[in-house]
């Protein structure tokens, strides 16, 4: 098990004959990932060969969907154009849309929330569940299938604590996106792991801006029974600067790191100082 | 990007949003001359993006227009909480029977956008919410439906203002929105919202926060840009599409890849720093996925230039990018600066590639660059170099 996706998800990536788009679908399928085809309006019908593989392109997602039974989609279709491809993707009842792009106005990300809530990202890494699927840009060497579910805000620090526990390996790692309205949230994925029976803990990463560690942090002290351990970046981002991500900004005295900190502790989640740290906090729960 | 009140009101005048006559001026001579074309008594008011400037004195009333100019002198070049005054506003003086507060923004935690409308009006909106909650309407607006006339009335009913006035705050509530949606802002705030002697109702003073992300489809956007204000070192990093911010206080140097392994970055370095007489970072800069050469080197050379740093961590994990190509990076980005380089660097390379990588270094041998294993260990070691 893991959440989300598996080794049976059918995969189609909007923008796929754009440089990104192609370079990584090259990437997923690489990694074993069922790709089925893509979606570039107007260039609907014809193919796109990478490596002996060729991959249907279509229209529309909803034509995409009828012709190769794809339940999930990855948009990496530049800023500009993204909110056309999301809501094409909703429109056709695509169970899953990964966002990858970065820069989407944050009135277009709360029009998709507010049009539907199936979307993970924008501005996130995708996700992986190792030896089964890989959707999005997250390297699929890094490690390999095991216990840990890991939930973060950031890309690098996703690979980061992938690479620190390596060894021990993931049911599934989420990059949620640093943006500041995104579609799944850390509960989201908090409960999907204390569901999962491949999951044995969990690793949350979080960032300033916002509270959604705060209310993370709640539903952990609620729901969740599997141990959880903690990282929270951006304890050092002064007031009023937006760190890198669109969403990680302290505005006045909410968002800060240490506010994020104090109520994970408050709901019994060891929360280390640094990512090394944090990793030997996993590694001494799970006694390895 | 957070607007000037001027920007402001010219923003809502656009939207015909009901405003007083107002004008810009950097010097005392174009305030009376501003003044003596609207007539009558005006309002100076310093243009600073801080609050309390009313208290630290950046506001006047002038009788006309040879006041309006003292009154300006006495302004302009005025340091308010550490923001010089470049700029003042002239607005037209109202005389005011009441005054509210009606704001829309984004609402991170809910996902959506909120209305704030209280009939408390003038002061900080924190207050009120914190010692009369009751007089705050909290509305949540849908990015799909948006603010209609009659959701504007309800919003209204809500905050129960006055029946004199409800008709015309609705319609500014409507008009806001449009300012607010089609200028793509996260924050429109008019504090106060006025009722006049006369009955009309209008936006005395406003905030406006925009959204860059949406720049590629608001070209008016880049005119608002303040570049006067800016910092030397993030405008230079800026003109070469570098995602830095310039720190307080620092000494090393941050160079990394992903916005969150960086802030982390810096949180390693204050944290390691301690131990060295509190060596903190100076800055935050994401160099992005894939780190070339050029970028690593334009990089390296903002924040040589930074005469507070004196010693730099360069923390890359290789990801997408593998380590072996970023250390070409760092090799060639040193070569192309050439005797620019002066100061000590940490190098931290793991992940993809991390031993091709490391021996690339290694062979390039540059005096300046030593390498460490950990991300806490490098983080150390160069909070110590900068204490030396």
């Amino acid at each position: 098990m893991s959440i989300f996706i598996n080794s049976s998800s059918k995969i189609i990536v909007q923008g796929m004959t754009g440089s990104e788009g192609t370079k990584h679908t090259r990437r997923m399928l690489a990694s074993g990932s069922k790709v089925v085809g893509g979606v570039t309006p107007g260039k609907g019908g014809q193919s796109l060969d990478i490596d002996g593989t060729s991959l249907p392109v279509f229209n529309t997602v909803a034509e995409a969907m009828a012709a190769t039974g794809a339940n999930v989609s990855v948009v990496f279709v530049p800023p500009k154009f993204a909110k056309a491809a999301v809501i094409d993707a909703i429109d056709a009842k695509m169970p899953l849309v990964v966002v990858i792009t970065e820069g989407i106005p944050v009135h277009d990300s709360a029009f998709f929330y507010a049009y539907s809530t199936q979307i993970i990202g924008p501005n996130c890494p995708g996700l992986i569940s190792p030896e089964q699927s890989n959707v999005g840009i997250i390297p699929a060497d890094i490690t390999q299938r095991g216990p840990i579910g890991l939930v973060s805000k950031s890309g690098t620090l996703t690979y980061q604590m992938m690479y620190e526990l390596r060894d021990i390996g993931f049911s599934t790692a989420v990059g949620i996106g640093g943006d500041p309205v995104i579609g799944t949230t850390h509960i989201d994925c908090l409960r999907a792991f204390q569901d999962d029976p491949e999951t044995t803990a969990i690793v949350m990463i979080g960032e300033i801006g916002g509270d959604a560690e705060e209310r993370a942090a709640a539903f952990i002290s609620e729901y969740v029974t599997k141990p959880v351990v903690g990282y929270v970046a951006g304890f050092t981002a002064p007031e009023g600067k937006t760190m890198g991500h669109a969403g990680a900004i302290v505005s006045g005295s909410s968002g800060t790191a240490q506010a994020k900190k104090d109520a994970l502790e408050a709901a019994g989640v060891k929360v280390g100082q640094t990512p090394s740290e944090t990793a030997q906090l996993m590694r001494t729960i799970l006694g390895r | 990007m957070d607007l000037y009140e001027y920007q402001a009101r010219d923003l809502f005048e656009k939207h015909t949003v009901p405003v007083l006559q107002g004008a810009v001026a950097t010097t005392p001579e174009q305030a009376r001359d501003a003044a003596a074309k609207m007539g009558g008594k005006v309002v100076v008011k310093a243009q600073v993006k801080v609050g309390g400037r009313g208290k630290a004195g950046g506001v006047k009333l002038a009788v006309d227009a040879d006041d309006t100019f003292e009154k300006a002198k006495a302004i302009l070049g005025m340091d308010i909480k550490g923001h010089t005054v470049h700029k003042v506003m002239i607005a037209q003086a109202a005389p005011i029977a009441a005054e509210y507060y009606v704001s829309i923004l984004l609402d991170r935690s809910n996902r959506t956008f909120l209305v704030m409308a209280s009939v408390a009006g003038g002061m900080e909106i924190e207050e009120v919410a914190h010692t009369a909650p009751e007089k705050l309407a909290k509305v949540p607006v849908s990015a799909v439906d948006g603010i209609s006339l009659a959701k504007a009335k309800e919003i209204v009913a809500q905050a129960q203002f006055p029946a004199d006035v409800a008709d015309q705050v609705a319609d500014v509530l409507v008009k806001l929105w449009e300012t607010f949606q089609s200028e793509d802002a996260t924050l429109v705030e008019v504090n106060p919202l006025v009722k006049t002697e006369d009955g009309r109702v209008v936006a005395l003073d406003g905030k406006v926060t925009l959204d860059e992300n949406a720049d590629f489809r608001q070209p008016d956007h880049e005119a608002l840009v303040d570049h006067d204000s800016a910092n030397a070192l993030e405008a230079a990093a800026k003109e070469k599409g570098l995602n830095y911010v310039k720190l307080d206080n620092g000494q090393v140097g941050i160079i990394g890849n992903g916005a969150g392994l960086v802030m982390s970055t810096l949180d390693v370095v204050a944290y390691a720093g301690e131990k060295f007489g509190g060596m903190r970072p100076a800055n935050f800069l994401d160099i992005g996925g894939g780190a070339s050469a050029q970028v690593m080197a334009d990089g390296l050379s903002i924040i040589l230039g930074d005469p507070d740093v004196k010693s730099v961590f360069v923390n890359v994990f290789g990801g997408i990018t593998a380590c072996d190509a970023v250390a070409n990076g760092i090799v060639q980005a040193l070569e192309l600066l050439g005797p620019k380089a002066t100061k000590p660097i940490v190098v931290r390379l793991d992940g993809n590639n991390v031993l091709e990588g490391r021996a690339i270094l290694n062979a390039a041998n540059h005096p300046l660059v030593e390498q460490a294993e950990t991300m806490d260990g490098a983080a150390s070691r160069a909070a110590e170099l900068a204490a030396k």
